[in-house]
């Protein structure tokens, strides 16, 4: 019976209808739902669960290649908006670099809370807009990733509580001061009459207390100088702007000496010329070395710095017609023409000396007397600020805590452990002191030597104020929140004398007490306050200078003259020409980069930048004449040769550690070896890369004084070989008429060209054609084009670059780096010629030879090519040329990409699309420039790199500096400059929201920006009232190998030196 | 079957030279046992070759920064090899297209294996080509692809896009007449194969060749076509790598005798390879009867033709330099020869326009030594003569301040020996496994064949 029972689910399966058989195989009898494969029915679709399980392989799969492909990134939007920030457009704060050795009144431009770049500040009456190289550079600095987080134990580098260290501090200051020992706090300059003012309450709460400042390249020679000469203590003002004969005494003026931005923008004014104004300044350089600025002179004599004090005083005797003791003769032809150009332009003249020497200092003063330069071109009651330190009272110091009789030593913004003569015995004294507190905020070579270290904050963070010059003002604030648990040092010392107040509110009551009531522009301290927040600067009257220290007491060895005005000058002159010399004397000095090495020398940008004259990165290393090493037999790195010598260095009883590779430098006085200050610190891996000597040991210490020469040098022989990293290595222009120039009168007198005798100081590039009857007809290049011009419906943006004004200073560089996010690659990549600098100044030397004179002597086409290849050894002319992509109407490179991915705008730029290069780099050859940049490596991924490039994925402290704005390039990728185009972008936008045209002058490249001289200038040649528009029309403009027909649309003004007629060297 | 004229020496020596000998000479190395030699050579060709895929990795996976190139010679070791290799896979087509049009007899003998080297060249050279990139992954961005960038195209104008259809299509087309030559010979051996799976082998790769009158016919037409389609390319492939270095306005590369003077150098060392790849393989597979002195005297004759073309064109590029008063121009052909690379200078001018001079002798154009010697010599030379052109132009261009020098690093020198690793890993093998010598058409030569049939088959009858 059971078995019979059937059991069903549906009628149709009892009934076994036609459809349910059907239908009877398949899993699921009802079609599915399948609108999601957007199938209308299952049966048609072929859709079914193994195609639904391929999908889903599919899917997955493709997902995870797809992961593969792109890296996750995280952008964490605001919680909360801050008011002040939009993220995408970038906010700007006024504030003030002042390291103790450069003084800058800048713009911080911060995007979401980050400095990303900085600039000059165009309402400063000193610095006028300009920037150098090493503030430009120290925006890095904040994200250096060797900053301290917070407080430490100095010696074992363990951390310690605020608190902790506070008591601690107070304690032994408390001893200290019970003991009766001396609290020293020893700094560089301090600008900030506030800290000024914070180190004198805290000497009001522990009254043993002595503030000492000195210099790591010290200018005290001249305020004792001063003193003597004129019974002020001062450093006085210059003004190169009113100077028609400039003389220097080895003060490279424009990259070194006291307020290098503040004198760039004056020499620059006196050396731009037009037909206009068609006069500029003489400019007569007496050095050892080739300095940046000695490289700008019209005139340059080289000098061994043991006869630079003889040159001084002949000059002074040939002036004045005195008859001091003046030693052996030194170039008396070039000195008596200097003299009569002194003489013919009394009271606009200027005549500077950069040795650290009270004798020499004296004796120019003279000569400055003599030119009534003083009220004119020098100012001494509007004193210079920078460069304050004094050498005797760092040797007083010193000497007292070798006597134990220091309690305290308080060390702020120096590192007197790494930058102080081994002469004076620094480190070793340093040991006999009770408590030693450092506010460096690394753990540099004092720091780790310190008890306690309690970080400052870097300048971006903080706080401070600046008098740069008497009455002129200059105000810092932060442009960030500190980034690590760091605490201003003048805070630090508010709270170890006991008070409550923050140095913000203290600075503020300064500001309201003291410098409110010397102006009169605003009737209250609070506008006074926000205006000067927002400018960055402001003007009070100069009143008496604050905080000038007294001399020391004077020891009996070293007893200066008595202070009078009329010192024995015979005396003064004979000390100063009977100094000896010997076979080689070394010079130290300091790179346009690099500076001092106090805030630049762990610095990779300011690290890979090549010097200005020897075109070397990465690397300290003697210079010497070619001439002497050559007889030294030593590598000449001549013909593009990169492995060069390595020696050994000894002076006196000093003997270098490691041996110093060897550069030869044309131009540099005979017998002498130059060797750089700034290098060899420790600690970061940049520093370490660089691998350079540290020459501080060697400063001489002379009769109180640090002095930066010395005779009695010996190098070795070869003792290995040395790969330099160099960005040019040929330095002579082979008769090529890259840079053009001529000088003053013929500008003044001639046309730039005279088609009938085919000559000038401009000629045209003209090619030969020939008309159909068979008359010749030369033409411009650009028509005879074969190419179908770009239209240009709207701008059409070019740019000037005046080679008169250009110093070769290199702000440009470093700003173009920080602007456009350049990768640093290091030594070894630079030595193979693979540095990424968009931007680079080309530096060329004169050659003894050339094509005339090379046919005068029946030399030979092959022989005088040659002979034109290597540079004049002993006084070569020089000149810089900023090269960056010409951005070429017919660019070469643009037809040869063979995936477009490099191609003209409709604004006359060369544009690169990153994404679509494929890395041919058939562009690059083809470039005539040689400004294409090729990513040979991944520099932002690649391990070696890690250390040194702040573009690096692992470094995501210093890849905060980098530019949103600007694409970080991958490997593979050709680069180069794009003409700062988001920052046209941005002008446009700008403009466009406002309403108006894009106004000349508003948008700025970065070169252009930062450059100290105004050598650059950007703007739309279809704006004919453009500045740049106007410079086109100028008679000094030419384009640099116009003659293959690329049509450069960045253009040249010709260079005019003022040294008509030749001078015995 | 061709006519030849009676007076002429024959092609083919030896008296007892039969179609049947010569399908036993030509299948011996393929049926019978490989000598020590053979697995010798093709274990260090092998090693070569490997090291080469280790350099090509390591430049692959870390960037082309692991050679000498820098922002100043951007191209070095790459695009002189690839030049050097294109140059050399130019002998190939030239002896099987134009000779066959010009119904050059002797090239019978040849062409096979210098077809063969044509494609192994050509491949070693595509190396270059794809690796030479910053990011090689991206290379088909070369080709004029539907994608979805918008209408992206690649740009019309690139010299070096023109490179791309340029070896492309020669590569293709030279591998489509080769393989077309190949399959008689392929029937030949399947049919004479005992091994199963060696006889499937070839029965594959002879695509059912049936030996009938109907496959003769086409066989022999699309021989012509693919002939009449190859000649063109032998000469426009060099014109347009030289046009690379043509096109640009870099003096020392902007002249515009680059296509011809390219086209013989490429002619002249394709020659030279062949001289030496033929003069071993002769010797080793006995193949005297085939490959005879008359053949080596005739590529040496081409080989001094080529030559002086390459000479003069490198005294005309001199002349006009001096002759043209350009500046820029002067001094580029000065730098070449007295600048810091004049060794390769000289080395280029000694071994292509020297050293071919000599095969005016006929004793030294007949001698097999000196001739495999200075094969070598003149394939030295034409390396150094790419090396020349590229490197110490790009040393020394307009702007002095960015002259540099250039040296390369072991990886450069490393895949450059492993291309020819695989060069020669590959002709290896092409000896071992296919027919060296196109017997199909050889065949129709054999001079004596007929008299010798009709003789032995007379003195057959006898018995």
């Amino acid at each position: 019976m059971g078995n019979n029972t059937k059991y069903w689910k549906s009628l149709d399966e009892l009934n076994e209808t036609p459809e349910f058989l059907a239908n009877k195989a398949n899993e699921f009898p009802e079609p599915l739902p399948s609108e999601v494969f957007g199938i209308e029915s299952n049966e048609n679709s072929g859709t079914n669960r193994r195609d639904f399980l391929k999908f889903l392989g599919f899917g997955i799969g493709a997902a995870a290649l797809a992961s593969c492909e792109a890296p996750v990134n995280k952008t964490i939007p605001y919680l909360v908006k801050p008011e002040e920030i939009t993220p995408g457009v970038a906010n700007w704060y006024a504030s003030t670099f002042s390291d103790g050795y450069d003084y800058c009144s800048v713009l911080v431009k911060t995007r979401e809370g980050r400095p990303i770049k900085i600039e000059g500040n165009p309402l400063s009456k000193i610095t006028q807009g300009g920037v150098n190289a090493r503030v430009q550079g120290s925006v890095l600095s904040l994200y250096d990733s060797n900053r301290l987080r917070g407080a430490v134990n100095g010696k074992d580098s363990s951390a310690v509580s605020w608190e902790d260290l506070d008591k601690s501090v107070v304690a032994g200051l408390e001893k200290a001061a019970a003991e009766g020992k001396t609290i020293a706090i020893l700094s560089s300059t301090i600008l900030s009459p506030s800290t000024h003012k914070v180190i004198a309450s805290f000497a009001a709460k522990y009254p043993t207390t002595k503030h000492v400042s000195y210099d790591a390249v010290s200018q005290a020679a001249i305020p004792e100088a001063n003193l003597k000469s004129f019974g002020k203590k001062v450093t006085p003002s210059y003004d190169f702007s009113k100077a028609k004969v400039i003389v220097s005494f080895g003060a490279d003026f424009l990259v070194n000496w006291l307020s290098p931005v503040e004198f760039s923008k004056q020499y620059s004014q006196t050396r731009k010329v037009s037909k206009e104004k068609p006069e500029m300044s003489k400019h007569v350089h007496f050095e050892s070395l080739l300095s940046v600025t000695g490289a700008n002179a019209d005139y340059r004599f080289p000098v061994q710095p043991s006869l630079m004090g003889s040159a001084l005083v002949q000059l002074y005797n040939a002036l004045t017609g005195g008859s001091l003791p003046s030693g052996n003769k030194v170039h008396e032809e070039g000195i008596k023409k200097t003299a009569d150009w002194l003489n013919a332009n009394k009271g606009n003249a200027l005549v500077v000396c950069g040795l650290n020497d009270v004798n020499a200092q004296m004796i120019v003063n003279e000569i400055n007397k003599h030119l009534n330069s003083y009220g004119s071109t020098i100012n001494l009651d509007t004193p210079l600020m920078t460069r304050q330190g004094n050498d005797m009272a760092l040797e007083a110091l010193v000497n007292e805590m070798k006597e134990g009789k220091v309690g305290a030593l308080i060390t702020y913004n120096c590192n007197p452990a790494y930058n102080t003569s081994s002469m004076l015995g620094f480190v070793a004294a340093m040991g006999k002191v009770g408590l030693k507190v450092s506010f460096s905020g690394t753990l540099n070579e004092t720091a780790s030597q310190c008890d306690f270290v309690a970080p400052d904050h870097h300048y971006l963070e903080s706080w401070n104020d600046a008098m740069p010059k008497a009455g002129h003002l200059s105000l810092s604030q932060p442009a960030i929140a500190p980034l690590f648990k760091t605490r201003a040092a003048q805070d630090s010392l508010l709270r170890w004398s006991g008070s409550n107040s923050d140095y913000q509110s203290f600075l503020k009551n300064v500001w309201a007490t003291e410098f409110f009531p010397r102006q009169s522009a605003y009737a209250d301290a609070l506008t006074f306050w926000n205006k000067s927040l927002h400018d960055g600067v402001a003007e009070i009257s100069s009143g008496t200078v604050p905080a000038v220290e007294k001399a020391p007491a004077p020891k009996a060895k070293d007893a200066p003259a008595p202070e009078s005005g009329s010192a024995d000058l015979s005396s003064v002159a004979s000390a100063l020409t009977s100094v000896k010399g010997g076979e080689f004397e070394i010079v130290l000095y300091e790179k346009a980069a690099v500076g001092d090495g106090s805030s630049t020398g762990h610095n990779p940008w300011l690290l890979e930048f090549p010097d200005p004259i020897s075109k070397v990165s990465w690397a300290n290393y003697i210079t010497m004449n070619p001439e002497d090493m050559r007889a030294k037999g030593f590598g000449l790195l001549e013909r593009q040769e990169r492995i060069g010598s390595k020696t050994k260095l000894t002076l006196g009883s000093y003997t270098f550690e490691n041996d110093i590779p060897v550069f030869p430098l044309p131009g540099q006085a005979r017998g002498t070896i130059g060797l750089a200050l700034g290098y060899g610190l420790k600690g970061s891996k940049a520093a370490t890369h660089a691998d350079g000597v540290n020459a501080f040991p060697i400063v001489q210490w002379v009769n109180g004084m640090a002095q930066y020469y010395a005779a009695g040098a010996s190098v070795a022989g070869e003792t290995g070989e040395f790969e330099f990293a160099c960005t040019q290595q040929q330095h002579t222009m082979m008769g090529r008429k890259i840079v053009n120039e001529t000088d003053l009168q013929t500008y003044k007198e001639k046309a730039p060209y005279d088609p009938t005798t085919k000559t000038g100081w401009n000629i045209p590039t003209l090619v030969p054609t020939i008309t159909k009857d068979g008359s010749h007809a030369p033409k411009s290049p650009d028509e005879v084009t074969l190419w179908d011009e770009h239209p240009k419906p709207g701008h059409f943006w070019s740019m000037a670059i005046d080679l008169n004004s250009c110093t070769g200073c290199g702000s440009c560089v470093i700003s173009c780096h920080a602007e456009n996010n350049v990768p640093v690659v290091g030594k070894d990549q630079v030595a193979k010629t693979r540095d990424m600098h968009w931007l680079r100044i080309d530096r060329y030397f004169s050659s003894p030879m050339n094509k005339e004179k090379g046919k005068a002597e029946g030399l030979g086409k092959v022989q005088t090519y040659l002979e034109m290849e290597f540079p004049a050894t002993d006084n070569p002319k020089v000149v810089f040329q900023p090269m960056m992509c010409q951005h070429c109407d017919n660019a070469p490179c643009e037809t040869v990409c063979p995936v477009l991915a490099t191609n003209h705008s409709m604004e006359g730029l060369n544009v690169m699309t990153y994404n679509r290069c494929i890395g041919t780099r058939y562009c690059a050859n083809n470039c005539p420039f040689k400004v294409r940049r090729f990513n040979w490596f991944n520099y932002t991924g690649k391990e070696k790199f890690a250390d040194l490039n702040p573009t690096h994925e692992s470094n995501e402290l210093e890849r905060m500096v980098l530019n949103p704005d600007v694409v970080v390039r991958t490997r593979g990728v050709m680069e180069k400059c794009s003409m700062c185009i988001q920052r046209i972008q941005e002008g446009k936008l700008e403009a466009k929201k406002a309403g108006t045209k894009v106004e000349d002058g508003k948008i700025q490249t970065a070169c252009a920006q930062s450059c100290p001289t105004d050598a650059i200038t950007f703007g739309d040649l279809h704006d004919e009232n453009s500045a740049v528009a106007k410079l086109y029309k100028d008679e000094r403009m030419y384009k640099v190998l116009d003659d293959i027909g690329i049509q450069p649309t960045v253009f040249y003004l010709t260079k005019v030196r003022n040294d008509e007629g030749e001078v015995k060297i | 079957m061709q006519k030849e004229a009676a007076i002429r020496q024959p092609l083919i020596l030896g008296d007892n030279v039969t179609c049947k000998k010569i399908s036993d000479d030509i299948i011996k190395p393929i049926e019978g046992k490989a000598p020590r030699s053979w697995y010798i050579a093709f274990s260090i060709a092998a090693v070569m070759f490997l090291w080469g895929i280790g350099c090509l990795a390591y430049t692959v996976g870390v960037g082309i920064g692991t050679w000498g190139s820098n922002n100043g010679v951007d191209w070095a070791w790459d695009i002189t090899n690839f030049v050097w290799w294109i140059g050399i896979g130019h002998a190939g087509t030239l002896i099987s297209a134009v000779l066959l049009l010009f119904r050059q007899k002797w090239r019978m003998a040849i062409n096979r294996s210098a077809e063969a080297m044509t494609i192994f060249a050509v491949m070693c050279a595509a190396i270059f080509v794809v690796l030479h990139t910053g990011r090689p992954w991206l290379d088909y961005w070369l080709f004029p692809l539907p994608n979805a960038f918008g209408s992206l195209w690649p740009n019309f104008n690139s010299p070096l896009l023109w490179d791309v259809f340029a070896v492309s299509t020669y590569f293709t087309v030279s591998l489509v007449f080769w393989y077309i030559g190949l399959i008689p010979d392929f029937a030949m051996i399947r049919d004479r194969m005992v091994k199963p799976g060696m006889k499937k082998f070839y029965k594959i790769l002879s695509f059912g060749w049936s030996g009938r009158v109907k496959d003769w016919n086409r066989f022999e037409e699309v021989s012509l076509v693919l002939a009449g389609l190859s000649t063109p390319l032998v000469f426009s492939v060099h014109s347009i790598v030289s046009m690379d270095f043509a096109t640009s306005i870099l003096p020392g590369w902007h002249t515009t005798i680059f296509p011809p003077y390219f086209v013989a150098g490429a002619i002249f060392s394709g020659f030279a390879m062949v001289q030496t790849l033929l003069l071993i393989m002769r010797k080793v597979f006995r193949l005297e009867h085939y490959i005879t002195i008359k053949h080596i005297e005739y590529m040496n004759i081409v080989i001094i033709v080529t030559g002086s073309m390459v000479g003069v064109a490198y005294l005309s590029e001199l002349f006009i330099s001096w002759y043209s008063g350009v500046e820029y121009e002067a001094y580029a052909f000065l730098n070449r020869a007295t600048g810091p690379y004049m060794i390769a200078y000289y080395a280029m001018m000694t071994c292509n326009v020297i050293s071919p001079q000599l095969f005016w002798f006929k004793k030294i154009r007949t001698n097999l030594h000196l001739t495999f010697i200075l094969s070598i010599v003149v394939n030295i030379g034409m390396w150094f003569e790419r090396f020349v052109i590229i490197v110490p132009t790009l040393c020394r261009t307009f702007i002095p301040s960015t002259w540099n020098m250039y040296s390369p690093t072991f990886v450069d020198v490393g895949i450059f020996i492993g291309t020819i690793g695989m060069f020669f890993t590959f002709f290896l093998l092409f000896a071992r496994f296919f027919p060296v010598i196109a017997q199909a058409e050889l065949k129709t030569i054999l001079k004596s064949s007929s008299e010798q049939a009709h003789k032995q088959s007379t003195s057959g009858g006898h018995h």
